[in-house]
């Protein structure tokens, strides 16, 4: 009981936090991104209306489809939101609450990846096979990756587990190692493809032919699509989160003190609005690939990471 | 890529402040103001119409920024745009459209065809407008409707249940 008790606080707040940090992230995005277009953003808050209204419209269930379609946007949220208890957001004392490391969050991803693919070729709709089985593709291409770079940080630490990770690389030494650079870089790439972001998917098409992402969400209409998307914020923010940790750990604090806690929070929403600048400039300059170039990107992200994972052994040892 | 960074400073930002809508604009139907999503589709429209829709989501008008935006299934959306006159092809097509929509949703004519049939009024190909598919239906006349008067009916849309449109914002 004594443990239990500050174990749940924690737990709620992290999940809270992040689950509030998703919508506030994505309308800063598009407020970059609106501006970067030279027009009038809207207001920061303009996620929560649009899900607020999503959540009280009617849910509608195609013909034909099972329970599957039905219960893939809860589990999804429900999972992603879980899994935000496995990233540090404003310290490394929250290891408390993490039930798993760093390859545990790898597996989480992946099964909510299975979950809305099954769930989008559920109904039947082309469009939803075809997005489901790009993703999968998508995903298999990024993982590799993801757990390279997750061993290259975890050498410099000797645990995956993302919390201790954090906490040894934030007492180092600021200069970045260039096994942390060459991993940076591939996580920047493994982001910007396991989130559907130009230049892997376009997050604001309307051609259904290009989509990825946003193919597998056709069906799903009122709460369902709020959950998803609300979901898919929440799983942009677990890797920013995780970048965050393994790259750029300054400010996070060590321990349990209300002031520490405070300063992190002015780090991390620093940080944050600064990963929001640079991800709508990349979206702004970029275009999106070809589906058939795809592999290619995610093959360069590979690479960096066995660079990043090597040059440890040859540079730093 | 420097190019377009210069470029995108130097023309700064070019979305024009809102005009004062008209007060007899369509009565709004969703509980969330500033939140509409819409699925246009075109049932025999001479594309002036989409002209102007797509002048409408240019920078200068920027309706996102009042929460409007058009989304890419029937699923999303919250209202039903309709250009053109129905022709009886397209009949099924809409009617399907509209019942793939979740509640609560409306229906929304765009230009004179849509409105009544426009020139084609008494071809045995069309339907005469959206009334004979879906009877009520709001209405924005005009052979094209300019983007500042559908921008003014689309704020009309999603304004908040009990309240009047600020002037503007």
């Amino acid at each position: 009981m004594n443990t239990f008790l500050p174990f749940l606080g924690t737990s709620l707040f992290q999940m809270l936090l992040v689950g509030l940090l998703a919508p506030l992230f994505l309308g800063w995005l598009n407020i970059v991104k609106a501006l970067l277009s030279n027009r009038t953003p809207a207001s920061l808050f303009q996620p929560f209306r649009d899900w607020s209204k999503l959540l009280s419209k009617e849910s509608i269930v195609p013909q034909g489809s099972s329970d599957l379609f039905r219960w893939a946007p809860p589990a999804v949220f429900a999972l992603l939101l879980t899994s935000s208890l496995l990233v540090p957001a404003l310290g490394t004392h929250g290891k408390t609450v993490a039930f798993g490391d760093a390859l545990v969050l790898t597996g989480i991803m992946a099964l909510v990846r299975v979950l809305m693919a099954l769930g989008a070729i559920d109904t039947g709709t082309p469009f939803g096979n075809l997005g489901g089985r790009r993703e999968m593709m998508v995903g298999f291409l990024a993982e590799p990756a993801t757990v390279l770079v997750i061993f290259t940080a975890s050498i410099l630490s000797g645990s995956t587990m993302t919390f201790q990770t954090a906490d040894a690389l934030r007492s180092g030494t600021l200069l970045p190692t260039p096994s942390l650079v060459f991993g940076g870089l591939a996580f920047l790439l493994i982001l910007l493809g396991e989130n559907a972001r130009i230049p892997i998917d376009n997050p604001s098409t309307h051609l259904e032919l290009t989509m990825i992402h946003e193919a597998m969400l056709l069906e799903y209409s009122g709460p369902s699509l709020a959950l998803m998307e609300w979901g898919s914020a929440i799983k942009l923010v677990i890797y920013l989160l995780l970048g965050i940790a393994l790259f750029f750990p300054w400010g996070l604090a060590g321990d349990e003190g209300l002031s520490d806690l405070i300063r992190a929070g002015g780090f991390l929403l620093l940080k944050l609005l600064t990963a929001g600048f640079v991800l709508g400039l990349l979206e702004t300059l970029m275009a999106k690939l070809r589906i058939f170039r795809v592999p290619e990107f995610m093959t360069l992200a590979f690479l960096l990471a066995i660079l990043g994972f090597l040059s440890h052994f040859v540079l730093e040892v | 890529m420097y190019r377009i960074i210069l470029k995108i400073l130097k023309t700064g930002l070019l979305t024009e402040p809102l005009s004062v809508t008209s007060p007899e604009s369509p009565a709004p139907f969703l509980p969330v103001a500033k939140s509409l999503s819409i699925r246009h589709v075109d049932a025999g429209s001479c594309n002036a119409c989409e002209l102007e829709l797509h002048a409408l989501s240019g920078s200068y008008y920027a309706p996102e920024r009042q929460g409007i935006r058009f989304v890419s299934s029937p699923r999303h959306a919250d209202l039903l745009l309709v250009t053109g006159p129905v022709t009886c092809h397209m009949e099924q097509a809409l009617k399907d459209t509209h019942d793939a929509m979740a509640f609560p949703k409306a229906v929304l004519a765009v230009g004179d065809c849509a409105c009544n049939g426009g020139v084609f009024r008494g071809s045995p190909a069309v339907r005469n407008g959206v009334d004979a598919i879906f009877p009520g239906t709001a209405k924005i006349p005009g052979c094209p409707p300019s983007p500042n008067i559908l921008l003014s009916a689309l704020r009309g849309l999603s304004r908040p249940v009990s309240g009047d449109l600020p002037a503007s914002s």
